[in-house]
């Protein structure tokens, strides 16, 4: 019977080390830092007076944060995004797995969510605050609008390329449909299910962003606008910078959440 | 389990054995294609038969409908006199790329079959524990499959199959995907496996010598439409050690006549 080789002792520390995940943190720290010193040295020369060095960006985001003005306006933003993202989320799940499952549900959907993921939908906004006016709602539906086509077709997409030899296994064990989709499509479909939701996530906040700035300044949009308009460009930067930031970990964060809840096998070599 | 069943080549033939499972009159179109014709066939009780032929004969399609997992176009299937409509407990498959769940240890990919059925985790993981020793695999329930060789992932699938306690086996070409030496090895554990087991088993390969070597009957498929061409009763002594069965007289003439049989298929 052949072994499973496991990583012994006698291999040097630094090969152990450079064979695990951890040095791909190292890569993109060093990745960020070149950006940061090409955009202190474009600041520097400076390439155009609207465009402030990194290191002054930084300190505006350090004032914005000591001021409270950064995460009052957060908190602001966050509540229409976090809204529609868990309505696209549960919604675009479930639908997209019907889709996947039922004929019916295709045909009646699958047209709707094609058409709305290659249609430009941030068109739309002006539309939705045309009928739902400039509150929390045409917030939280520019969000789904966007965030809920991308869910629900790779959901659909995940659901309809599982493994049919699997499927074909829990049904020779008699497995009932239901256990079926539990035990055997969601799980074998949940990467790319997740995939659609990171993808979705991602869409949600280009969605708040560009509600923000095209419905009524508030939030994030409003410190864009505000600072925009009255030219202090470093907190501007700032700000735009902090939302790519934010956006970028919580749909890295999401990745974790997945490999620790579904995927045990690939926690170890992911 | 009984202390010795009698060699294969010193039982004689009985008049009247059980036939676990019959096949009448089964038909199987793929659109206009014809996959098989009106195949009749008996499968007595504790044999290992062998569904033999050219590739596209459809014998993987006769064992899934055997397995309920194809509906016939025509015909039925009786496994132990009734007829077969889906899938049963008194069958298990085992599939020829493993069908094991990436996301699950062993152990779970063992007792899956026990899970669905609601038995209680202590007790399936334990019937699961013996399984996977009885294949060779102990020591290795809490890995995944992808920490596996294919022979082991062949073993995970065998032993899944062989917990949930079926009557019948159904096996699609399960050797075909790892190495010929596993192969050797796995055709050795089958030999062995059912001389312990009191269970048919339902085989489906492309070997002709693998097909000879391990059967008690082999029934070979035409093409196109897929029938029944004939059924062989190899007559090997079961007694020698592997080498000495793969040079028997008898072993090669069986394996060279079915060849003759073959030879018009292959284009």
């Amino acid at each position: 019977m052949a072994h499973i080789s496991v990583p012994n002792n006698e291999v040097p520390g630094w090969i152990r080390w450079a064979a695990t995940r951890d040095h791909t943190l190292l890569w993109r720290l060093l990745s960020l830092g070149l950006f940061a010193g090409a955009w202190e040295i474009a600041g520097q020369i400076p390439i155009n007076y609207a465009l402030p060095p990194f290191s002054q960006t930084f300190m505006a985001f350090l004032g914005m944060v000591a001021d409270g003005s950064l995460i009052g306006a957060y908190a602001t933003t966050l509540q229409p995004l976090v809204i529609g993202i868990a309505i696209s989320a549960v919604l675009g799940v479930s639908i997209g797995v019907l889709m996947g499952l039922r004929p019916m549900a295709e045909w009646l959907a699958a047209p709707v969510f094609v058409v709305m993921q290659a249609a430009p939908m941030a068109a739309l906004i002006p539309l939705i605050t045309f009928v739902y006016g400039i509150g929390m709602t045409s917030k939280v539906l520019a969000v789904c609008v966007l965030a809920l086509p991308v869910i629900v077709l790779n959901c659909y997409k995940a659901v309809r390329n599982v493994n049919p030899s699997l499927v074909a296994m829990c049904k020779s064990f008699q497995g009932t449909r239901w256990q079926q989709v539990a035990k055997i499509v969601i799980p074998d479909a949940s990467p790319l299910i997740f995939a659609g939701l990171r993808l979705g996530i991602s869409a949600g906040f280009i969605g708040i962003v560009l509600a923000e700035l095209l419905i009524t300044p508030t939030g994030i949009g409003d410190l864009i606008t505000y600072h925009r308009s009255v030219a202090n460009y470093a907190e501007m930067y700032a700000t735009v910078v902090s939302i790519i930031v934010f956006s970028a970990v919580t749909v890295g964060g999401l990745q974790r959440v997945e490999l620790t809840l579904f995927r045990p096998e690939k926690r170890e070599i992911a | 389990m009984p202390a010795a069943l009698p060699r294969i080549h010193e039982r004689t033939m009985p008049a009247i054995r059980d036939n676990i499972v019959e096949v009448r009159g089964l038909s199987k179109f793929y659109g206009g294609f014809q996959a098989l014709k009106e195949i009749d066939l008996d499968f007595p009780e504790g044999e290992l038969i062998s569904l033999l032929g050219p590739s596209g004969c459809g014998k993987t399609t006769l064992l899934k409908m055997i397995a309920g997992l194809l509906e016939p176009s025509a015909g039925q299937v009786f496994v132990k006199g009734k007829a077969v409509t889906g899938p049963g407990p008194e069958r298990a498959f085992v599939f020829q790329d493993f069908a094991l769940m990436p996301w699950a240890t062993v152990l779970r990919n063992v007792a899956f079959g026990l899970e669905l059925r609601g038995t209680p985790k202590p007790e399936r993981h334990e019937t699961a524990r013996r399984y996977i020793a009885e294949v060779g695999l102990a020591g290795f329930e809490e890995r995944y499959p992808h920490e596996l060789s294919g022979g082991m992932r062949q073993r995970v699938g065998l032993a899944r199959a062989l917990a949930v306690n079926a009557d019948v086996l159904l096996m699609d070409e399960p050797f075909s995907a790892v190495d010929e030496q596993t192969r050797r090895k796995f055709q050795e554990d089958l030999l062995h496996l059912r001389r312990v087991q009191r269970k048919t088993f339902i085989f489906v390969t492309h070997s002709i010598e693998e097909a000879v070597y391990v059967s008690d009957r082999i029934v070979l498929l035409s093409r196109r439409p897929g029938r029944v061409s004939r059924i062989i009763e190899p007559d090997i002594p079961r007694d020698g050690t592997p080498d000495e069965i793969r040079r028997d007289r008898r072993y090669l003439d069986t394996v060279e006549d079915i060849w003759d049989g073959l030879k018009q298929f292959v284009d």
